[in-house]
């Protein structure tokens, strides 16, 4: 990963402003919270890099995302153990003869081509991602020069964006066209699964392109690159998180019945 | 100043409403709603039980599906909204920045919006009382297919629906807490703390979070495919050709309700670890903290806490043995659920020998800490029993398992709220609860409790199953059987009703504390974990571990001291 270059004064000076908001609280000091508990030493220059102010904020952000989407895994990981449960069922009908009433629902091919877009998504995100961490161009806007760097993940985030809603909109063919063939949730347990997986996902994604435009919005409205930077991070891993998990149950749905 | 959006994200820990106090108190309060309903819910029951044809003032006698109505109600509201809420996110929000030397939790707003989606769920979740047939008949496990279908019984309609939606709240609720919870402890300890320095409490808190992000969206998944079950026909739980009532069920395929019982168990016996961490944490410091100790084996109660935390994931089979779960895999579940009494055990161990020959102070809140370690011995004795495929088939649904889980989970977890109560009061609220009071309430506490659960081995060994309406008129032996439990059942309620009225002492307790202008010292314990610090949490650093005394008793290290004076052993 490029580092990212946010040199530490600027959160420093940022945080005396944050207490003084005229409220009359303490006086602004040299805040030490957060260090992350390495060794007993008072001096903080010793710390590696990244546990240093602004990088600091990034990398809480970025665990609290790692920590949802391992519940989303658990989530699906839920979903996909009922599945082979489920496949692996049957009943005794009145002839004593074993049933198993699953039938396995073809997936509509227009899936194929909607993983390839989701996976367009994700490169085109992590093209905003990168951008938002390009040491020179992120110097120039933290000194105010240029806004080169968020000027560039906006154009990024948006075909992400655009990407991710055709993706929303091929699943809803897909939808359609199983409608039209009389495929419905209800039909068969393997359509249960199918429904009950690619809604699921479509959920999260839709969550997804929530994020993206919140982070578009930050973009154009945060002052402090640190935090353009957050917003974009954030949710670039959420979105591809997604991505690798849709490629997961797509293969799932297409194999695995 | 102007504020964007991700200034305020900086600027969060500052507002009021996000602030981590505030949202506290917010979960205790939500707790203290539940608690009381919960409570009377449960005098309802043993009143019902004892005299079937006591009629309720301005209600009339409590038919049978309305007792099931209370059971549902009554577990939902005391093992999620208490059990769950308070311990972990009430106390965790209040006492765990202070106990790291942070300033505030890693994401005050989503902090503050797990709080109110917790409160919204309390809410959803009273409204079943009230909406058309009632409050779900069952149980907080809701079982398939009976839960499955309208068709069930009355409050397995809106009842039912009505419970989903706010089980499934507070699922999102406690996921998003425990994200906070975990990124705090990971990213916001203050200088110094490192991983071994961690308070057991915190451990407990940590564990507990990890727990819930594992837990409570796989509960999530089985709560969402239960929703299509009832309402868009699907057959996740529902066998092929299900007669309910008389009528036959149109859902197409096979389910299996085993389905359900796997995934609510893998996320359901996580829920009861996550109840109990916090308040095992808190044990083991307070207890040091009055035998005036180091807590004995610290390093090992680090282990341990990760170890029960970690086979908690693998003991769900134990409450399927007899729902035809295949026998080798009762088996393998019978086994890991005795392993995980190896590291409880080892933290029993480690209760008793940090106060062993330790002459310690008994204040309130010790009191609590020793009747939590008395509570969970007894409640744990019946555990590795039941863990018995073999003996649990017959005590399964019985009496017998309600004893043990309201032992070790409900009064344990209990005693550890109160012993947090009384041991942080001082810091919360600047005053000393009265410790005659306080003694007064823990005796009646202690002995209600003991007078209540034990006498539920007897009566479940005789056979009184769960979750029965009623228990006298039973024709046959199975009826005669119930009879000789009758005299019991009347002492357990006598019990239950002391038990509630011994909290008396306690609501007097506070208002008189409360409306009292002594103020406590700013340090009464003479604690060394770092939420006791007298400065402020921008100049702290933690030197030391937690719980150094020297060998008079008297003197003391906190962690926020710089440098050791002579009268104490160095490390
Ligand atoms: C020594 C460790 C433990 C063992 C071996 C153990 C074993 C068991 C077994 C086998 C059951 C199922 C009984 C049945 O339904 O037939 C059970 C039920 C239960 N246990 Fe434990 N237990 C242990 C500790 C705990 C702890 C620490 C808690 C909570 C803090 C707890 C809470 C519960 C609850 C709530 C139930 C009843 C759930 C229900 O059916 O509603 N147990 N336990
Ligand atoms: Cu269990």
């Amino acid at each position: 990963m490029p580092p990212i270059v946010t040199p530490p004064e600027i959160e420093r000076r940022h945080k005396v402003h944050e207490s003084d908001n005229g409220s009359g609280r303490r006086p602004p000091t040299d805040k030490r919270t957060g260090g992350n508990g390495e060794g007993d030493s008072d001096n903080w220059n010793d710390r590696p890099q990244g546990r240093r102010g602004p990088r600091e904020r990034l990398s809480q952000v970025r665990m609290g995302v790692f920590f949802g989407l391992f519940a989303v895994l658990m989530f699906f990981i839920a979903i996909v153990s009922a599945f082979f449960v489920t496949r692996a069922s049957g009943h005794f009908d009145a002839y004593s003869k074993y049933v198993n009433e699953w039938l396995p629902t073809t997936i509509p091919s227009i899936l194929w081509l909607n993983t390839a877009v989701l996976i367009l998504s994700s490169a085109s995100a992590e093209m905003a991602r990168r951008s938002m961490f390009r040491e020179e161009d992120v110097m120039d806007e933290w000194i105010g020069l240029s806004r080169r760097t968020s000027q560039r993940a906006t154009a990024w985030l948006t075909l992400t964006l655009a990407l991710g809603a055709l993706f929303l909109a091929g699943q809803w063919v897909a939808w359609d066209q199983l409608a039209a063939q009389h495929v419905f949730f209800k039909s068969n347990p393997s359509s249960h699964f199918f429904y009950l997986i690619t809604v699921a996902h479509a959920v999260h994604l839709f969550v997804g392109v929530g994020a993206l435009i919140a982070a578009l919005i930050g973009l154009r409205r945060s002052h402090q690159i640190a935090s353009r930077q957050i917003f974009v991070d954030a949710t670039v891993w959420y979105w591809h998180a997604m991505g690798l998990l849709w490629l997961f149950l797509f293969a799932l749905l297409e194999f695995g019945q | 100043m102007n504020v964007s959006p991700a200034t305020s994200v900086a600027l969060a820990p500052h507002s009021r409403w996000t602030h981590h106090r505030t949202v506290g108190f917010g979960y205790l309060a939500i707790s203290a709603v539940a608690v009381g309903v919960g409570t009377v819910l449960s005098l309802l029951m043993r009143l019902h039980l004892s005299w079937p044809a006591w009629s309720l003032p301005l209600h009339g006698p409590i038919l049978p599906e309305e007792y099931l109505g209370l059971v549902t109600m009554h577990g939902t509201l005391m093992l999620f909204f208490v059990l769950t809420v308070a311990p972990q996110s009430g106390f965790g929000n209040l006492i765990l920045p202070a106990q790291i030397g942070a300033r505030h939790m890693a994401f005050p707003r989503l902090n503050a919006a797990s709080m109110w989606l917790t409160g919204l769920a309390l809410l959803v979740l009273l409204t079943a009382f009230f909406v058309p047939g009632g409050s779900p008949i069952s149980g907080w496990t809701a079982y398939p297919p009976l839960s499955a279908t309208a068709l069930a019984g009355p409050g397995q309609g809106e009842g039912m629906d009505v419970w989903l939606a706010a089980i499934a709240l507070f699922s999102v609720a406690s996921t998003l807490g425990a994200i906070n919870t975990l990124t705090t402890i990971v990213k916001l300890r203050g200088e110094g703390m490192s991983w071994p320095r961690l308070p057991l409490t915190v451990w407990g808190w940590f564990t507990a979070a990890l727990l819930s992000v594992l837990a409570f969206s796989v509960l999530l998944a089985a709560l969402a495919m239960l929703f299509c079950d009832r309402h868009l026909q699907s057959s996740f739980f529902v066998p092929g050709g299900d007669l309910v009532n008389g009528v036959l069920l149109q859902h197409r395929g096979d389910g299996s309700p085993l389905l359900w019982l796997h995934l609510f168990w893998f996320f359901g016996h996580p829920e009861v670890y996550i109840a109990i961490l916090p308040g095992m944490g808190l044990t083991s410091m307070v207890l040091a903290n009055f035998a005036h100790r180091r807590v004995f084996a610290y390093r090992l109660m680090i282990a341990t806490t990760l170890l029960i935390g970690l086979l908690g994931i693998l003991v769900w089979g134990h409450h399927m043995f007899v729902a035809g779960l295949n026998p080798f895999a009762g088996s393998a579940f019978a086994l890991s659920s005795m392993a995980i009494a190896l590291p409880a055990s080892a933290k029993v161990l480690s209760w008793l020998a940090t106060i062993w020959r330790s002459r310690p102070q008994l204040t309130t809140p010790m009191l609590f800490a020793l009747g939590f370690v008395s509570l969970f011995i007894t409640g744990g004795l019946t555990g590795p029993i039941l863990a018995q495929p073999i003996l649990d088939e017959y005590l399964h649904n019985t009496f017998f398992v309600v004893a043990h889980f309201h032992l070790i989970m409900a009064m344990a977890g209990v005693f550890g709220l109160f012993c947090a109560t009384y041991y942080w009061f001082p810091l919360l609220f600047g005053k000393m609860l009265s410790e005659r009071l306080g003694k007064l309430h823990f005796w009646g506490t202690i002995l209600g409790a003991y007078a209540t659960f034990l006498p539920m081995h007897l009566t479940g060994l005789a056979g009184e199953p769960r979750q029965y309406a009623q228990l006298t008129g039973v024709p046959g032996p199975a009826g005669q059987l119930l009879q000789t439990t009758l005299p019991l059942q009347n002492h357990i309620t006598y019990g239950a009703l002391f038990l509630a009225c011994a909290q008396l002492p306690f609501f007097l307790n506070l208002v008189l504390t409360l409306r009292s202008r002594l103020r406590a010292s700013q340090n009464p314990w003479s604690a060394t974990t770092m939420e006791w610090a007298p400065q402020a949490a921008d100049e702290l650093a933690t030197h030391r571990d937690p719980c150094h005394y020297a060998e008079d008793g008297v003197l003391f290290l906190g962690q926020w001291e710089p440098d050791a004076t002579s009268e104490l052993p160095p490390e």
